[in-house]
């Protein structure tokens, strides 16, 4: 059996000024992880909640965002005829063919400048995405300079308030209501007709950018795309709704994961030094009870195991109280750009069970690369020179 | 039987022609020159000798902490300077219980958890270590303070701790440096009364290093530890010359 952990669970809290060091540099670091992998993840969370799996978005080929794209109207009616497209009660097909623009509005925050993104879409969008609903007021009526906006977007831009007028494109506008699209990037968006948009900006009234169909089932993808990249009149690419805001995402969520843990390597070095630091002196102030340990017969490897386990004790302190500290965190909305329109998202932190335990296991990394050295000393530590120093 | 000139055999400790030297510097010293011992089992040894001759070296080499530079250290027929690392721990938990002058107690462990600690190397189920736990520190005396820690002991009480952990798994050998050096006259005598129980109860081989005449006088034997070397004190109080000496 080794030697018991209540030793150095005992020792540490003897010692707790020193090991308290180590303890708040490891939290510090692991907060600071959680927080931008939390940033991350509901980044990703956001966009990403856009997509449904019902749904296919149809972009013209080649394009990889809305914005490079191009659909003519004759070809969201080929693609609105294509199998597995749901239909409405009234039997009209479920496409949004859909236009964005972007806009610049002061921000509420700071008075500067921040782009919107402005979406033109088939008065029908909120059967196509019924994640989408109205909240407040009314939808926009089809034919009319009306807007309805997201509920990030009144509390981050100023003008938007219900029922204000909002100049922009060379028209007049009226803010008719406030939809919720579930936290995803929508809203942050303002919605009105695509004709009108289309109008207003003097661009030509039959070409869209992209056509959102609701499928029949999320099973209906794969014929769903295989007649629109089939049709001779289509040459488009055809995407899940929620593979594509995964895709969108994914650079952004990476740029942030990347710059965490390389904010958290940084921290992560300071941190392995205080509990290196922490785990030299334990050795050097204990090294009589170390070789009556090796004394009594307990070999190098458990005096290895022991202080390592020590060290081990000390990093997942600092890591919970690094995770308790990042968790109010949770929920914390905060904006950014989106790189591919540069228009500012609103989204909020995101921590995930996932996130806690990679937390813990980070913390629990730092306590091993801190603890071996200094464990490995006090197994190499010669008996009879530490028993003398007595 | 004890004997100095390395003519025994077959006894439980023998040591042949023993060097051992320390590196200090550039110099080098010679602590032990040719020493030889042979101890029976059940033999209570004391050791004397001036501060530095080399009383603690003696008793680490017995014990396994330390290696000689030269000479042969046998132990129940186990030549212990070959051993290494994990074996030579292996062996020292199995046969040998140190007795420190500082007792060399754990302070975040209990008076229990101290004694109970070579017992964690055996494989004995909890129920039956508590058994041993209980019975060593009633040996000592100190049933009544199991759960007490170090420094909620006196000097006294904490070396019949540190007596219980040395003998609770039951060793041949009990190694004790100074263990009285620390305590005053009652306490030290509590201590020599229990090592002396230890020799004529338990029948432990022990080796006693003591800078006091009355603690050696415990001793079945007293030897002295001169310029490296072993000689025998006489009942006339003599120290009677390895035969090699005589002459010089
Ligand atoms: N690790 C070491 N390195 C160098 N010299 C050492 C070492 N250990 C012991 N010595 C030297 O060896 C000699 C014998 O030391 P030892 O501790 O065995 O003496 P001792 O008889 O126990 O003395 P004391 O009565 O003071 O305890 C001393 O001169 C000491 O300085
Ligand atoms: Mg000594």
């Amino acid at each position: 059996m080794a030697i018991p952990l209540e030793y150095n669970v005992r020792s540490v809290f003897i010692r707790w000024p020193s090991t308290l060091v180590a303890v708040l540099g490891i939290a510090g670091t692991v907060a600071v992880f959680v927080v931008m992998l939390a940033m991350a993840q509901g980044f990703q969370a956001m966009l990403i909640g856009g997509g449904s799996r019902d749904n296919a978005i149809v972009l013209r080929g080649g394009a990889d965002s809305e914005m490079m794209s191009a659909i003519t109207l004759d070809q969201v009616r080929v693609i609105a005829d294509a199998p597995g497209v749901a239909r409405s009660a009234s039997g009209d097909p479920l496409v949004s063919a859909e236009v964005v623009v972007v806009g610049a509005f002061p921000l509420l925050a700071t008075g500067s400048d921040a782009n919107v993104q402005i979406r033109g879409l088939s008065p029908i969008v909120l059967e196509v995405r019924p994640n989408a609903r109205i909240v407040e007021g009314r939808f926009f009526q089809p034919g009319l300079t009306e807007l309805v906006v997201g509920r990030n977007v009144s509390g981050t831009y100023a003008g938007f308030k219900l029922g204000s007028t909002v100049e922009f494109g060379g028209g007049r506008w009226t803010v008719v209501g406030v939809f919720d699209a579930g936290g995803s990037s929508y809203d942050s968006e303002v919605w009105c007709d695509a004709v009108v948009l289309n109008q207003v900006f003097k661009r030509p009234e039959n070409i869209f950018q992209s056509a959102t169909a609701r499928l029949a089932s999320p099973e209906s993808f794969q014929a769903f795309k295989d007649a629109a990249t089939s049709d001779p009149r289509l040459t488009v690419d055809v995407f899940r709704e929620t593979a594509f805001y995964a895709e969108q995402s994914r650079m952004v969520s990476t740029i942030i994961r990347v710059l965490g843990f390389i904010v958290a390597i940084v921290m992560g070095v300071g941190a392995v030094f205080a509990a290196l630091n922490t785990m030299y002196s334990a050795v050097a102030s204990r090294s009589a009870e170390i070789a009556t340990l090796k004394a009594l017969g307990f070999s190098p490897a458990s005096v290895v195991a022991s202080f390592v386990a020590e060290s081990t004790v000390i990093a997942l302190a600092g890591g919970a109280v690094g995770v308790l500290a990042s968790l109010p965190f949770n929920g914390f909305t905060t904006g950014t750009m989106n790189w591919s329109s540069f228009s500012y998202l609103a989204f909020a932190f995101r921590v995930t069970p996932e996130i806690v335990a990679s937390g813990l296991v980070f913390s629990l990394l730092m306590g091993i690369v801190g603890g071996l050295p200094p464990a490995l000393r006090a197994a190499r530590l010669p008996i009879i020179v530490a028993l003398r120093e007595l | 039987m004890v004997r100095v000139d390395g003519k025994g055999s077959g006894a439980l400790v023998e040591i042949r022609s023993l060097d051992k030297k320390y590196r200090r510097g550039g110099e080098e010293i010679d602590v032990l020159r040719g020493l030889n011992l042979d101890v029976d089992a059940g033999e209570f040894i004391a050791f004397m000798g001036p501060s530095g001759s080399g009383k603690t070296t003696l008793l680490n080499l017995i014990g396994g902490l330390d290696t000689p530079t030269s000479g042969a250290v046998r132990i129940g027929g186990d030549e212990i300077s070959r051993l290494s690392g994990r074996k030579l721990a292996a062996w020292r938990s199995r046969h040998i219980g140190f007795i420190f002058q500082m007792y060399n107690l754990i302070p975040v462990l209990t008076a229990f958890q101290n004694v109970q600690l070579p017992l964690l190397l055996t494989n004995l189920s909890k129920a039956e270590r508590r058994k041993h736990v209980e019975a060593a520190l009633d040996l000592v005396g100190l049933s009544d303070r199991m759960r007490h820690y170090p420094r909620q002991l006196s000097g006294g009480q904490e070396q019949r701790v540190a007596i219980a952990r040395a003998i609770v798994a039951d060793p041949t050998i009990l190694l004790c440096d100074e263990p009285t050096g620390d305590l005053d006259r009652a306490a030290g005598d509590e201590i020599l009364d229990i090592i002396s129980r230890l020799s004529k109860e338990y029948k432990k081989t022990i080796f006693l290093v003591t800078h006091d005449p009355i603690a050696a006088k415990r001793a079945g034997t007293l030897l002295h530890l001169d310029k490296g070397t072993l000689l025998e004190c006489t009942a006339d109080g003599l120290f009677a010359c390895k035969p090699e000496d005589a002459g010089k």
